[in-house]
């Protein structure tokens, strides 16, 4: 998570070796196809999409600069300043916020002393709200980095980002051990199903 | 054909065509404000909803919608109404109510359609959304709370000039139309996204605040800043010329204009020569009319034809050029030129230096070898119609000459000097098998090939790599010319070249250097080396007081092409008329009227007592230029002379695109921009406002 928003961007060895074979994926002529996993891949590297990103995407891509930044800024995944190691976004839609993402928010707030928007001093967490990522079942949640945490209460996040913070390694998925978006305590239909094909159900 | 009922009117249209063409047809109005002809269909303002049956219940946007068999369409049922009103009260959420204080009052698209389509008043009453302004540069001026994202501006940047730098950044509520970091938008057809605006979100910068639609006289006219006679509207407030617009010529401009033709009019009114001068003890002093023919008629009189000479500029007009042609003609000199940056044209074969593919016949043309030109900055409009044919495909462009410059379109660099035109017309270069394999090629031949010395070799070789490869066939000829000077064709129609034994510019300076010319008469010449002529007697006759009027030892005030109604000619040979759009400063006459006066001063009273004569006497001279509007299409011929050619690589006609005339150095639009886009200097200072 560094660097200036004019800062000139490139990929390392390794990423570079992930970018060419996105790239291999589409026919010759269509490289613009790539920008979406590309803009990813660098935010990867870079941890946010910088202006030098975006000009290394357009260049790899043969795409004008001005179309790849239309595409980054169209998508709330990509991030247009660094941001924390941990990007905490906690889903305050609809579904969570009957289910009480108002106390997970409050538990951050309180184990980190920053709010919505802010970054802690030593760029371990930052706080951000976000519109519905799909896990209504499991409300309330939040997202970090590419993993989701469910069934959240005000305890269990405090624990998590304490955690966090102390570098231990967490619990992911969701916080009451259930799995996928079956019901709480195990399946209430075609039981018999999911016990013989293991699919599903507490282990 | 598809048969389809509008509003009760059965239509048989072309397939492909779109419901909202199809109602135009037919003369119905359907509102809008993302579609534009001559632009991609973005579909996103729908405020061109109509009800379409068979199908969903529900409205549909029109100008996505291709025609079907059977169609029934309703523009005015209550849904579509009622769908429009919807819309509008959409589009007016977050516009704001200034029209008092907006450059766009009173020829806007969304006042002129929230009067006829809109409600009477909003049912909201929340904030609006605000939105900071844009940097675009010296031409484009931005209000962006006012924009309702029908994103013409960024289609037109991206596909029809081809500077893909503007773009919608964010989304829904957040989404903002900007330049790549807010740059300045680095194109010469800048100034057309104003136009397209069918808000206020950009306007005109220079004529901010300026005037009202209402308020201006409106003339349609021809711009003479480039060699393409783009078709022009010129709005006149009180004399004064306040803005210059597009007009629609498919021919010719299609409706675009060009940065340079449409800003640099504030040059019309710095500079300019009012008065009659003369040159006493060394200086300039204003004089009448007489006491300026009278100092002419001293030194010409009894003087031999031989020592007198005369060039004509880059603007002259042709009813100026007859007159002193034929003024020469009774003085008894040959001496003329009307190609001041010695371009070595050959004046006899018509073909040899018109674009005489046409500059609609670009479109049908599939392979172009360039030479020694820009046409990007020599004739951005036509660059646009070459950028048009790439983009419909099956079209491969190379050029010859200085390489690197984007031209909006890919080029195949061959080289930047004249052997390479060499060994395409000998068929030893694999473009000449290029050129050989496309069945409608052409060459565009530039002043930078041409003003050389080797220029008349080039020529024939450029003719001969016609010939070799299919140029010119029946109905087809792809050699063409692309003039940088308006007045250039018009010069060469009338043969105001070197008669026998006569000198050409360059002839005239060495002569005017060495004493050999006496008399030096300037008809809006300012881009010869004024300070190299000697002793000579140097009248200019002109509008600005640029570098030949600073050299005069008589001034002579003639009018800009927005005061006279006067004749050029385009790269392509198409004769068009300037209409009198404001008057000329002070003193200032028509060109031809002066020489007129100046002829009887001389006794040598031309018979050119009224337009109509000396029009009747451009057509005598040449008869294409009795014929307006119109291209006659040249008969192919030899020209050119065969010989060697210099290595020397080629360069461009024009070093900076926004000063290339009086009237564009003496404009302070022009040097902004010369500032911004030229030395890139891109910072605006504290006391640019």
């Amino acid at each position: 998570m560094s660097g200036s928003a004019t800062e000139a961007f490139q990929f390392t060895p390794e990423y570079m070796e992930q970018a060419k074979a996105i790239l291999a994926k589409y026919p010759q002529g269509r490289e613009r196809s790539g920008v979406l996993p590309l803009l990813d891949l660098a935010q990867r590297q870079l941890g946010w999409v910088s202006t030098g990103v975006v000009e290394e995407v357009a260049r790899i891509t043969k795409t004008p600069r001005m179309k790849v930044l239309e595409v980054a800024t169209f998508y709330t995944m990509y991030k247009h300043s660094p941001k924390g190691r941990h990007h905490v976004e906690v889903c305050t839609n609809i579904a969570c916020w009957l289910r009480g993402s108002d106390e997970v928010l409050r538990a951050i707030k309180d184990e980190l002393g920053i709010d919505v928007g802010g970054q802690t001093g030593d760029d371990l967490f930052s706080l951000a709200e976000a519109e519905c990522l799909g896990a209504c079942c499991n409300a309330p949640m939040l997202q970090i980095g590419d993993e989701y945490f469910e069934d959240l209460t005000y305890e269990t996040t405090r624990d998590l980002v304490r955690k966090l913070k102390r570098g231990e390694p967490v619990k992911v998925g969701s916080q009451i051990g259930r799995s996928g978006s079956e019901p709480e305590g195990g399946p209430t239909t075609l039981a018999e199903f999911c016990t013989t094909s293991k699919v599903g159900g507490a282990e | 054909m598809p048969k389809l009922t509008i509003d009760g009117i059965e239509v048989e249209v072309p397939a492909g065509t779109t419901v909202l063409q199809a109602a135009e047809i037919l003369g119905i109005e359907i509102p809008r404000f993302c579609y534009h002809e001559r632009l991609s269909i973005a579909g996103n303002c729908r405020m061109c909803l109509v009800e379409v049956k068979p199908g969903p219940p529900k409205p549909a946007a029109s100008c996505a919608m291709p025609v079907a068999e059977g169609m029934d369409v309703r523009t005015d049922s209550e849904m579509a109404r009622k769908a429009r009103k919807g819309v509008m009260e959409f589009l007016l959420i977050n516009h704001p109510l200034d029209c008092p204080i907006c450059d766009q009052g009173g020829e806007c698209d969304l006042q002129d359609e929230a009067m006829t389509f809109g409600n009477d008043h909003s049912r909201y009453g929340e904030m609006k959304r605000s939105v900071t302004e844009k940097e675009m540069g010296p031409l484009v001026k931005t209000a962006m709370t006012r924009c309702i994202h029908c994103t013409r501006c960024v289609r037109f940047t991206t596909e029809v000039a081809g500077v893909p730098e503007m773009g919608m950044l964010g989304r829904g509520e957040h989404a903002e139309i900007t330049t790549y970091l807010e740059q300045a938008l680095d194109s010469e057809l800048s100034g057309n996204v104003v136009d397209l605006c069918p808000v206020g979100a950009l306007t005109s910068r220079p004529y901010a605040f300026t005037a009202r639609p209402w308020e201006l006289r409106k003339t349609e006219s021809i711009d003479v800043l480039d060699a393409l006679g783009t078709n022009v509207r010129i709005d006149v407030r009180s004399g004064q010329v306040l803005r210059i617009l597009p007009r629609l010529n498919e021919a010719v401009n299609e409706e675009w204009l060009a940065d340079k033709s449409r800003h640099a009019m504030d040059g019309l009114r710095q500079q300019r020569l009012d008065t009659p001068y003369v040159r006493k003890d060394g200086q300039l002093v204003p004089a009448s009319w007489e006491e300026a023919f009278a100092a002419i008629r001293a030194k010409v009189a009894g003087l031999d034809g031989s020592r007198i000479a005369a060039i004509a500029g880059d603007q002259a007009d042709c009813e100026a050029m007859t007159a002193l042609k034929d003024l020469m003609g009774v003085l008894g000199s040959t001496n003329l030129d009307c190609r001041q940056d010695g371009a070595k044209l050959d004046p006899t074969v018509r073909a040899g230096y018109l674009f005489n593919s046409t500059v609609e016949g670009i479109e049908s043309a599939d392979a172009l070898l360039l030479v020694g030109s820009d046409p990007r900055w020599e004739a951005p409009v036509l660059n646009a119609r070459i950028r048009k044919r790439y983009l419909a495909g099956g079209f491969k462009a190379g050029r010859i000459g200085p390489a690197g410059r984007d031209l909006t379109y890919p080029v195949e660099e061959l080289g930047v000097d004249p052997s390479v035109l060499i060994e395409i017309a000998e068929g030893r270069h694999p473009f000449a098998e290029v050129l050989k394999a496309a069945k409608t090629p052409m060459i565009i031949l530039g002043m930078g090939a041409l003003t050389r010395t080797d220029g008349a070799a080039i020529l024939a070789a450029a003719r001969k790599v016609a010939d070799t490869t299919g140029m010119v066939t029946e109905g087809w000829n792809g050699f063409s010319v692309l003039h940088t000077a308006a007045a250039r064709v018009g010069g060469l129609d009338l043969g105001f070249v070197p008669g026998s034994g006569g000198l050409d510019t360059r002839g005239i300076q060495a002569g005017c250097a060495s004493g050999a010319v006496e008399v030096l008469y300037l008809l809006g010449a300012d881009e010869i080396d004024t300070n190299a002529l000697g002793k000579a007697f140097v009248i200019y006759q002109g509008s600005h007081g640029d570098a030949g009027a600073h050299r005069a030892d008589v001034i002579l005030p003639g009018l800009a092409y927005t005061e006279k109604e006067a004749t050029y000619v385009n790269t392509e040979g198409r004769p068009q008329r300037t209409k009198v759009a404001g008057f000329g400063p002070g003193e200032a006459k028509e060109d031809w009227k002066i020489i007129r006066a100046l002829s009887g001063a001389l006794d040598k009273t031309l018979p050119l007592d009224s337009v109509h004569q000396v029009r009747a006497r451009m057509a005598e001279i040449n008869p294409v230029l009795g014929t307006m509007n119109a291209v006659t299409p040249a008969a192919w011929e030899a020209f050119g002379t065969e010989g060697p050619v210099d290595t020397a690589a080629f360069t461009t006609a024009i070093a900076n695109y926004y000063m290339t005339c009086p009237i564009s150095r003496a404009s302070p639009t022009m040097a902004e921009c010369t500032r911004v886009f030229i030395n890139g200097n891109q910072e605006r200072t504290g006391t640019d406002g």
